[in-house]
């Protein structure tokens, strides 16, 4: 029987490494390609569970969801156009102070905006209760929940590796001055992978506000999560985010079926252990022009 | 600005043995009161809770002429986290010369404040902070007591369980949170379950900052107890609640402490259960009704208990200063352990019991209302009659002298 516990957590380890997924690879992407870790990432993922709930108040939860984050990628546009790109090539200490202190404006207007206390928030009735399979109990949301993960996942990996879209990107990722004597603006790229990254952080918030609270810090909160799990995965490799955000759902929910107080440190203890054998992180790429 | 103060004092004592007008001056000078509260973190939802009260209260009393004349100067900050409180505190006592500290929701920093307090020989009103230990054995002369402590919370709800037949001969499994407050509600709730023949099968430890409690609900799920009985505090019972009705596990859920902004951030349809509060906007007494509808009025939303909580404890701030004619920290001490009677809006009067400096109050065991019985957002919450009923002592379900480690 103890096996059969050990598994599930295991399993809904997984479940919850997918979530994580959705925040780490937008911010992966976008440290990947335009050199910055954006510390505003979780601000996205914050409006964006507000504005779903918003949007979802007026007509629907499904247009919340798929409304939202569509909002965010345009907020992303002008993120992109009007502050990252003036750190692409800056002192990085630069972008860090100019996204963190975004991440604290954009929470202190969510906080001016809705109040600090959380806004109730659920899904829809037809999507709560649970699924069993043999001695295994899912929840039906987070099954859908992992569905669109695994949806999203495949796209982008699609779009990186499959189109000319992403060849320019990827070239970029390792030698933007080759790309650019190519004749190719790099410029429009980037903006499409900010829009991408954030819009993502938002379908995350709109898709995990039912399961938790929407509260102004819920950003805040988030990025740390996200940040380990780009670390161990190492950065700029898709398979490594991937890897490293199950790794991290997986390890949490074993700690807890042990020992529930360590819990929230097991993925720092992960990531530390990581760090000591593989200092680029699990499939780090080795990106020459950070070095 | 300190010099400046401090020329400002010196000159109107000089200034008092020459004439009268002077004395004038230096008895309009604003009390200044320090107020600490969680802004941010899990506790936050209710620290804004617990400005817009304390604000109420101050703008109610300045605009009626203050206090012996003097207007209250209210100075709130976020206290962030326990070592953080207690440098706010030491500065505020210091640099900002405050009358007295006031405030707190989390048990940790109030106890970090209230060991400031004590070695500053100042007054700390604790107001929203719930654990056993800071009026036991970590209780001190200058800290006194204004929210209900874990134990009369788990036997208000307790009380209420028993009564339907929910712990005698019952498997339950506790989740409780990993610091001070929750380790004080679980002891208080081992030791009622143990009195009243509950099992206790299993009682994990949550860090405060989880907000994914699925590994959690897995582990009950394979337990499976008869009642899940929580000891959570803030965003976490939120999140814990809702999480379980999207789970949809089978088993009857109670907890020991809920406050109602967290209870109604859980959303319709998510809660379930039995719950104890210390108060609640539909309190049917003059005063309770006529601050819920004032709240409500200026900000389009009723009060929640913290919001109540601060408003009362200046209140009750106001009258020890207006009764003992001064901002004496002894004299206000020797008022409050006259066992002076305060009006919290509730059907009976409350007092601080003289040796553990704990407010003697009623609480109330909630429920939530059958599904489609809700007028509004707010209206899901069924709340019980008041306990220690009208006829049994008001100290009936705090710890007992004999159970108490407090000595002063």
């Amino acid at each position: 029987m103890q096996v059969v516990f050990l598994l599930e957590q295991v399993v809904n380890g997984l479940v919850l490494g997918g979530y994580y997924l959705l925040l780490a690879l937008g911010l992966s992407l976008i440290f990947s390609v335009g050199g910055i870790v954006n510390l505003a990432h979780g601000a996205f993922y914050a409006i964006g569970a507000y504005l779903s709930l918003e949007i979802g108040h007026h007509f629907g939860f499904g247009a919340g969801v798929v409304l939202s984050p569509v909002a965010v990628g345009l907020l992303g546009i002008l993120f992109e156009r009007f502050l990252l790109r003036r750190f692409y090539t800056a002192d990085p200490i630069l972008s860090l102070l100019v996204t963190f202190g975004l991440a604290m404006v954009a929470e202190q207007v969510l906080r001016m905006v809705w109040g600090a206390a959380p806004l109730p928030s659920a899904m829809p009735a037809a999507l709560k209760g649970n699924v069993t399979a043999g001695d295994f109990l899912f929840s039906r949301y987070r099954l859908l929940l992992l569905a669109i993960v695994l949806v999203v996942m495949t796209a982008l990996w699609l779009l990186l590796h499959k189109t000319s879209f992403g060849r320019v990107v990827r070239a970029g990722v390792q030698r933007p001055d080759m790309v650019a004597a190519l004749g190719i603006r790099l410029q429009p790229y980037m903006t499409a992978i900010v829009v991408l990254g954030v819009a993502s952080a938002a379908l995350g918030g709109a898709l995990f506000g039912p399961i938790t609270i929407v509260h102004p810090a819920m950003g805040t909160e988030i990025m740390t999560v996200a940040f380990v799990v780009v670390v161990i995965g190492g950065l700029g490799s898709f398979w490594g985010v991937v890897l490293a955000a199950l790794l991290v759902g997986v390890v949490r929910g074993v700690t807890i079926h042990f020992a529930p107080a360590a819990g929230e440190a097991s993925m720092y203890v992960l990531m530390f252990l990581v760090l000591m054998f593989r200092p680029r992180g699990l499939l780090g790429e080795r990106i020459e022009r950070f070095e | 600005m300190n010099t400046t103060r401090r020329h400002l004092l010196q000159g109107a004592a000089f200034a008092g043995v020459v004439g009268a007008p002077a004395l004038l001056r230096a008895q309009t000078e604003k009390i200044k009161i320090g107020h600490l509260t969680p802004l941010t973190g899990f506790l936050g939802a209710l620290g804004e809770y617990a400005v817009m009260g304390i604000k109420m209260a101050t703008d109610e009393i300045n605009a009626a002429g203050g206090v012996l004349g003097r207007q209250l100067d209210v100075m709130s900050e976020d206290s962030v986290n326990p070592q953080v409180a207690s440098s706010k505190a030491q500065r505020m006592i210091e640099r900002d010369n405050v009358t007295l500290l006031m405030g707190e929701i989390n048990s940790a920093s109030a106890l970090t404040i209230s060991q400031v307090a004590a070695r500053n020989k100042k007054l700390f009103l604790s107001i929203g902070a719930r654990s056993d230990a800071l009026r036991g054995k970590d209780c001190n002369r200058y800290t006194f007591h204004v929210d209900i402590p874990v134990t009369v919370m788990v036997n208000a709800a307790g009380q209420a369980l028993v009564r339907d037949g929910m712990v005698k001969g019952k498997r339950i499994f506790s989740l409780t949170a990993d610091y001070l407050f929750g380790h004080d509600l679980s002891k208080a709730a081992k030791k009622f379950f143990a009195a009243n023949g509950g099992e206790q099968i299993g009682d994990e430890l949550v860090a405060t900052d989880v907000t994914d409690f699925s590994p959690y609900l897995l582990k009950i799920r394979q337990a499976r107890p008869d009642l899940v009985a929580t000891n959570l505090a803030g965003n976490q019972v939120t999140n814990f609640v809702k999480q379980y009705a999207e789970f949809g596990l089978p088993y009857a859920v109670a907890g020991f402490n809920l406050n109602t902004a967290d209870a109604w951030a859980a959303g319709e349809g998510n809660l379930g259960g039995i719950w104890p509060t210390v108060w609640h906007h539909e309190l049917n007494t003059p005063g309770s009704k006529a601050f819920t509808a004032a709240f409500t009025k200026k900000h389009g939303k009723p009060p929640e208990n913290h919001a109540w909580i601060e408003y009362v404890s200046l209140k009750i701030i106001a009258q020890a200063i207006d009764q003992t004619k001064s901002t004496d920290t002894d004299k206000l001490i020797a008022y409050f352990e006259s066992e002076a009677q305060f009006d919290l809006l509730k059907a009976r009067k409350g007092y601080f019991r003289s040796w553990d400096h704990q407010l003697m109050q009623e609480a109330y065991p909630f429920t939530v209302k059958a599904k489609g019985q809700a007028k509004d957002k707010w209206d899901f919450l069924k709340f019980g009659d008041a306990v220690p009923a009208a006829n049994q002592p008001l100290d009936l379900l705090a710890p007992s002298k004999a159970d108490s480690a407090c000595k002063m």
